[in-house]
């Protein structure tokens, strides 16, 4: 028998994410009796789409096919009616068992056997139907509620007692992401690390998707570190808030601070950005700077009383920019916008990135593995930095989606924010 | 030395038309049971004329649609696949086709229960595979079984005009790579595929499907059918076939002609299991 699996993947509407499915079986001689084509066809113009999940094509004459197909439609009565004509021409539905669902015997933590989740889109079984899981997130639960039922992601901290929780496989399943058919902007990076790439082709493809994701009404999300700041950068960063590029920024506590640090004194963490040369007494300057912000109350009322006049946070005041500030053992001050509740912080990433659509970490292992963590699979994300082993650090937690330029800062956001400024 | 036809047949004592399963079938337009014997009778003695053994099977009060023993089930070598009857009216026919063929050296066996399948009405070999009609009487989900457990190809076809409700009254396999057909009873999918795979494909025209000629049975060179197709039998003559015209008219009244009437007990001569069968034997 010839195995192709899985194989040709089709769909109507690529970006499906709603609606009743079904997953179908059709066997036999499929292809030479043109069933296959036949139901594939049935189900389109019954108005609903098709994934073909799985197809055996039978090696000799006599050998059968065997093809699963997920049929999707709008509404589960639409559904049953394209599955009921299904049958007609010899499709038979895989009645899957649903998902085992408990309730939490424990708050802040789930049932024994919970099922752990990835960041690929997935889908539960409940009442005989296949429904999206939202909020998809690596390393978390299910949790199946409501009537008509939903099912979301939810992380181990954030379970109620009583919390219904999907445990066991059965009844779950992870639906591969769809390779893009139009050529991806990244497609000619055919290993997803390399410092060895032209330079400028990266960079156009990088200006293209932010481009692609602003024009799909998506947002941006910047995840930086300090680096940005020390490498003389943050006025390119501070140039692509200002001009609607960047709708998201997460950082640290050092990113923020070496940024006003900078508006206030021109130095960071201590060095001159103009002359290269540390200054005396120049180490105080980002205390001093902390200090003045906690004495105003915060970043937003540094920028209103007209003290910060310059820089990413500035610009982020500035136009609206959201920015989750997550603090860390060693963080001085901090600033007071900074959240020292990691779990607090998550909750606050988690709930700013629910519209992104491109992800831009740059210079930042701990944020960037962070954020990677949160992001479900289907947003890009490009990592830049100069040391391969960030990237790499971040696709071995999970984040395969990751495309790695191994470059430095500087010159790539002076050049970023030059392409995206331009006609 | 080539085989005897073997073919069974049902003598029609007790039909009728006692129900309406298909549209052909009308209470109130009822067959003379004289003219119908006759008719009947012709056709066994056409097939005892052309060289066949026609064994008879006794009719039985209340079922009488058992005439039409082409429904019986389907004969693969020495297997009967019996039927499993989509409507009750015939269901009752199984135990006795069943009890025949245990008796006649047959091993009986049946489709799992909720498949229906009405055996050679839907299933004919042409060649080394089997062409089976779906959606009127058989599932096409059977028809995949059925390629399994015979371990042949199937190509399910839909049938998609309710007067052709079985696949024998709008297609005949009369050679191995040859078949006459009438493409209305088919969708554009269905037609493809035997316009693929069918080397010598005949059309038949609506007015003659329409009188049942394409439910004929096949002997050797000869094919006999319901009287009123002119332009297949000159198609069939100049492929070398004789076409033998019989009235069979009380029988359509039941949805049923010359096909219908006949189970091929040996294999079709179209079936080339039949043909590797008597080269080994013969």
């Amino acid at each position: 028998m010839g195995q192709a699996e899985p194989t040709g993947t089709d769909r109507e509407s690529p970006d499906a994410g709603t609606g009743a499915v079904e997953e179908v079986e059709v066997r036999g001689h499929i292809v030479d009796s043109l069933l296959l084509p036949k139901v594939l066809d049935r189900i389109l113009q019954m108005g609903g789409s098709f994934e073909i999940r799985e197809c055996v094509i039978g090696t000799r004459r006599v050998d059968p096919s065997r093809a699963v197909i997920a049929v999707r439609a709008e509404t589960p009565e639409k559904l049953d009616e394209i599955v009921g004509d299904l049958i007609e021409h010899g499709a038979w539905p895989l009645h899957a068992e649903d998902a085992r669902v408990v309730p939490a015997d424990v708050a802040g933590a789930f049932p024994e056997g919970f099922y752990s989740t990835t960041n690929q889109p997935t889908q539960v079984r409940v009442g005989g139907r296949w429904i999206d899981v939202l909020d998809q997130e690596m390393d978390c639960g299910l949790t199946v509620s409501g009537d008509p039922p939903t099912a979301r992601c939810v992380a181990m901290a954030d379970v109620p007692l009583g919390m219904p929780i999907v445990v066991g496989h059965v009844g779950v399943r992870v639906v591969p992401l769809e390779r893009p058919r139009d050529a991806s902007p990244f497609a000619f990076m055919s290993s997803r690390v390399s410092s060895e790439k032209p330079k400028a082709v990266s960079l156009r493809s990088v200006a293209g998707s932010i481009r692609a994701t602003r024009q799909a009404g998506k947002k941006v999300l910047l995840v930086g570190g300090p680096a940005i700041v020390h490498t003389g950068s943050a006025g390119h960063v501070a140039r692509l808030i200002r001009e609607g590029w960047i709708q998201l920024l997460f950082a640290g506590n050092a990113l923020a601070t070496h940024d006003i640090e900078q508006a206030f004194y021109n130095t960071s963490l201590g060095v001159d950005l103009e002359k290269g040369e540390a200054l005396e007494h120049g180490h105080e300057h980002h205390l001093r700077a902390i200090n003045t912000i906690r004495r105003l109350g915060g970043i937003r009322q540094a920028v209103e009383s007209g003290r910060l006049t310059s820089g990413i946070m500035y610009e982020c005041i500035r136009s609206g920019v959201d920015y989750v500030l997550a603090g860390s053992i060693r963080d001085d001050g901090p600033l007071p916008d900074v959240i020292t509740d990691t779990l607090a912080a998550q909750r606050a990433m988690r709930a700013a990135i629910k519209d992104v659509g491109f992800a831009l970490l740059i210079a930042s292992a701990l944020h960037g593995i962070a954020t990677g963590n949160l992001l479900p699979a289907s947003v890009q994300v490009v990592c830049v930095d100069i040391n391969p082993a960030t990237v790499t650090k971040l696709a071995d937690r999970g984040t395969f989606q990751t495309i790695g330029m191994v470059t430095d800062v500087e010159p790539f956001l002076r050049s970023l924010a030059a392409e995206l400024a331009g006609p | 030395m080539v085989k005897t036809p073997w073919i069974l047949m049902c003598p029609p004592r007790f039909y009728g038309i006692e129900y309406e399963i298909n549209p052909w079938m009308n209470r109130r337009v009822k067959s003379d049971p004289d003219k119908a014997a006759r008719q009947w009778q012709a056709l066994h003695d056409a097939l005892i004329g052309l060289g066949a053994a026609v064994e008879l099977l006794e009719p039985v009060e209340g079922l009488p649609d058992l005439v039409f023993t082409a429904n019986a089930g389907l004969v693969y070598r020495d297997l009967f696949l019996s039927s499993r009857f989509r409507y009750g009216e015939r269901q009752g026919e199984t135990p006795v086709f069943d009890r025949w063929f245990a008796e006649h050296g047959f091993r009986v066996e049946h489709t799992p229960d909720g498949m229906h399948f009405e055996g050679a009405g839907d299933a004919l070999f042409c060649g080394e595979t089997l062409f089976a009609g779906y959606r009127f009487r058989s599932d096409a989900r059977t028809m995949s079984w059925v390629g399994d457990r015979l371990g042949v190809e199937v190509l399910p076809l839909e049938l998609v005009d309710p007067r052709y409700y079985h696949l024998d009254t709008c297609f005949c396999p009369i050679a191995p790579n040859a078949a006459i057909y009438f493409p209305g009873a088919f969708d554009e999918y269905g037609r493809s595929v035997l316009q693929d795979r069918i080397w010598t494909l005949i059309e038949v025209s609506a007015e003659e499907a329409f009188s049942f000629s394409c439910n004929a049975v096949v002997v050797g060179r000869s094919v006999l059918l319901n009287r009123g197709a002119p332009k297949l039998a000159r198609e069939l003559e100049r492929l070398g076939f004789a076409a033998v015209p019989l009235d069979l008219t009380e029988f359509i009244k039941a949805g049923g002609s010359a096909k219908c009437l006949t189970f091929r007990l040996d294999g079709e001569d179209a079936a080339s299991w039949r043909t590797a069968a008597s080269a080994a034997t013969g």
